[in-house]
């Protein structure tokens, strides 16, 4: 029983045990190796990655396991484990550009240099529930040759499409980055407000896809209206490098898998600044296209006070978006109320007790 | 699983007596957004299931359809689209616009004038035409109830004065049978006109905002603006690079990293048809 009072440590062992038993499931059946979550449960572990920000597919998928599909649960499982891990040093910038494209789609135009390339995605599937993967593995339909212009051809330069419109001028520059110059680390140092947007950017980044997601949402419906059109969104491999003093020069540590978003919004000018589209980034590990678009809508409804837009909506209030949106916080602190919370009930039971009865006292005395 | 297992075009028909019922209701109020129970259908919101909801409701065994997605027959989503109904209710489909007695589209109204007896069935994200003025719903039903629309104007005055005209490109509202303001769907400007006494019934499906409207033919429909500063089409500096069209509306395509850009039409259907007519002149 939960109830004891005292000795509610053989309690904890027996709950621990009941747990391990659960996690296994029915022993008839044959236990889950991390190599099967990794590759067919792919997009679980790719957003644990993003929102556990630890770029390891193993770890991942053991947290995965471990935490019975909770994914929440193994964010936290490999956020725990990630503060553990040395640090030995900053990767350059990553160069999406350069990307090894398995899919790349742009909603503002039908064709560019480097073509449409679906990859693979539910976009164009029909929501019908598939009886026959019930049965085991059936052998996946015959992909047909692409058309002879197809994109496939990964060697194809795969310019970004905002550098494209940036060639005529009609979308804000991104800022030059400073060679040196620091760069925040919200795991390194408490978030201030307002946050740079790199700071920002890492939040969001880490953010939970549920709650980005429904305030990318509100922003479509109104509250706080950024225009956006999906101008690109590219997954692929990216090479990461890393400059070892000792060499003198960067050198490949591996490749990471990334779903960039590059979301173009209206903008008609103000806050001193001309008419021109804008832009809303994001990035996550592993082929996460919702989180990405998501993260792009709400920086841009972030970036509010630079474009002179009236702040009135929940996702434009920073302070609001950033100290919400991290889920292993909001977890604990929400199922924290399972707790015993004796010692302030017993308070405020004493209180109530007393304000009733200078209440009767009062009404008894007219 | 087959598609034995679903009924003619998916829905049941209970469900297409529910939807049938709220079109009735839209075409007997023009331009009024009528709530509807909006199902969970096989694709997300977002991707047309309003418009799949009243096609599916409207479709019988003798329909030709055609479904398009920015003008175009062949984009992933008017391809998807076209391939349920195939799949689900078996009817022919058609690229053809004047073949078509069912056209579903998003974001474009054919080149090609509709006629009597068509049905063009828009895909609609965002049915109320105010949302961006005043986001609460409770808000807009009075607003279109009492015919409350000076913000409207407000918004487009707004815009005159900081941009010296109206800064809305698409989606670009207009005022039905003299009295509901109505969001057209985020087609281009340059097909409000389309919209005026069409001989075509026009249905508007949102999915996900559970909400029908319609325009039955030959309604008055008028893009807003004032006087001093009235409504004008999107107009293009060149023509289609493929068929010569000038009078269509037109995609850009960019042909590589050096600023080289194409102009072709969105409609591929007209645009398919008039290089056809340009090659049989050609060998005539």
């Amino acid at each position: 029983m939960y109830v004891a009072v005292k000795g509610g440590e053989r309690a904890i062992r027996n709950a621990h045990a009941l747990l391990a038993e659960k996690r296994r499931g029915a022993r008839d059946t044959p236990e889950l190796s991390t190599a099967q979550i990794d590759g067919q449960l792919a997009l679980a572990v790719d957003r644990v990655m993003s929102e556990g920000s630890l770029y390891d597919r193993g770890v991942a998928a053991l947290a995965i396991k471990q935490a019975r599909g909770d994914l929440i649960e193994a964010i936290f499982l490999v956020r725990a484990f990630r503060t553990t891990l040395p640090r030995f040093g900053f990767a350059e910038p990553i160069d999406t550009a350069a990307m090894r494209i398995s899919r790349r789609v742009s909603a503002t135009y039908k064709d560019l240099p480097g073509g449409q390339v679906l990859g693979p995605t539910f976009d164009y599937s029909h929501r019908l529930i598939d009886f026959g993967l019930e049965s085991g593995d059936l052998s996946a339909p015959a992909r047909e040759p692409a058309a002879p212009a197809g994109p496939a051809d990964a060697q194809r330069p795969v310019p970004r499409v905002t550098d494209l419109i940036a060639r005529d001028g009609l979308i804000e520059r991104e800022a030059e980055p400073e060679p040196g110059a620091p760069v925040s680390d919200i795991t390194r140092d408490a978030l201030a407000f307002p946050a740079a947007r790199d700071a920002r950017l890492q939040n969001l980044a880490r953010g939970d896809e549920g709650f980005l997601l429904s305030l990318a949402y509100s922003t479509q419906r109104g509250y706080g209206r950024t225009h956006p059109f999906v101008g690109e969104i590219r997954f692929g491999e990216a090479e990461v490098e890393l400059f070892v003093e000792d060499l003198g020069f960067a050198v490949s540590i591996g490749d990471v898998a990334l779903t960039e978003c590059q979301m173009v919004n209206q903008f008609t000018g103000g806050g001193g600044r001309p008419a021109r589209f804008t832009r809303g980034y994001g990035l996550a590990f592993g082929q996460s296209e919702r989180k990405a678009m998501s993260m792009a809508l709400i920086d841009r409804a972030l970036r509010a006070d630079e474009f002179g837009e009236e702040r009135k909506h929940p996702a434009q209030d920073e302070e609001f978006v950033l100290s919400h949106s991290d889920n292993v916080q909001a977890t604990g602190f929400v199922e924290h109320l399972k707790l015993p919370h004796y010692v302030d009930f017993q308070a405020e039971l004493a209180l109530l007790r007393a304000l009733r009865r200078e209440g009767e006292a009062a009404e008894a005395a007219e | 699983m087959t598609a034995r297992a679903y009924n003619f075009a998916y829905l049941d028909e209970q469900t297409k007596r529910m939807i049938r019922r709220a079109i009735l209701k839209a075409v007997a109020i023009p331009g009024y957004q009528v709530p509807f129970a909006s199902r969970e259908m096989p694709m997300p919101y977002g991707w047309g299931t309003g418009g799949v909801q009243v096609t599916a409701a409207i479709l019988g065994p003798d329909d030709v359809l055609k479904v398009i997605d920015q003008g175009a027959d062949d984009t992933t989503n008017a391809v998807s689209i076209r391939a349920f109904f195939v799949r689900t209710a078996g009817v022919r489909v058609t690229t053809d616009a004047e073949e078509a007695t069912i056209i579903q589209t998003r974001h474009r109204v054919p080149e090609t004038p509709l006629r009597q007896g068509q049905i063009l069935v828009y895909q609609v994200p965002i049915p109320e035409p105010l949302r961006y003025l005043e986001p609460r719903e409770t808000e807009t039903r009075a607003m279109h109830a009492l015919a409350e629309y000076g913000v409207m104007h407000v918004k487009l005055y707004e815009d005159i004065s900081r941009h010296g005209h109206i800064a809305t490109t698409y989606a670009y509202p207009a005022r039905v049978a003299d009295r509901y303001i109505m969001d057209p769907s985020p087609i281009p400007k340059f097909d409000n006109p389309k919209l005026d006494d069409c001989p075509a019934l026009q249905l508007f499906g949102a999915g996900r905002e559970k909400r029908i409207y319609a325009i039955p033919p030959h309604t008055s429909v008028v893009p807003l603006d004032f006087e001093d500063h009235p409504f004008e089409r999107t107009k293009f500096d060149s023509a289609c690079a493929l068929c010569g069209a000038t009078d269509a509306y037109l995609d850009e395509v960019v042909m590589d990293d050096a600023g080289g850009r194409m102009f072709v039409c969105s409609d591929t259907d007209y645009c398919a048809k008039r290089q056809t007519a340009k090659r049989k002149d050609a060998a005539e």
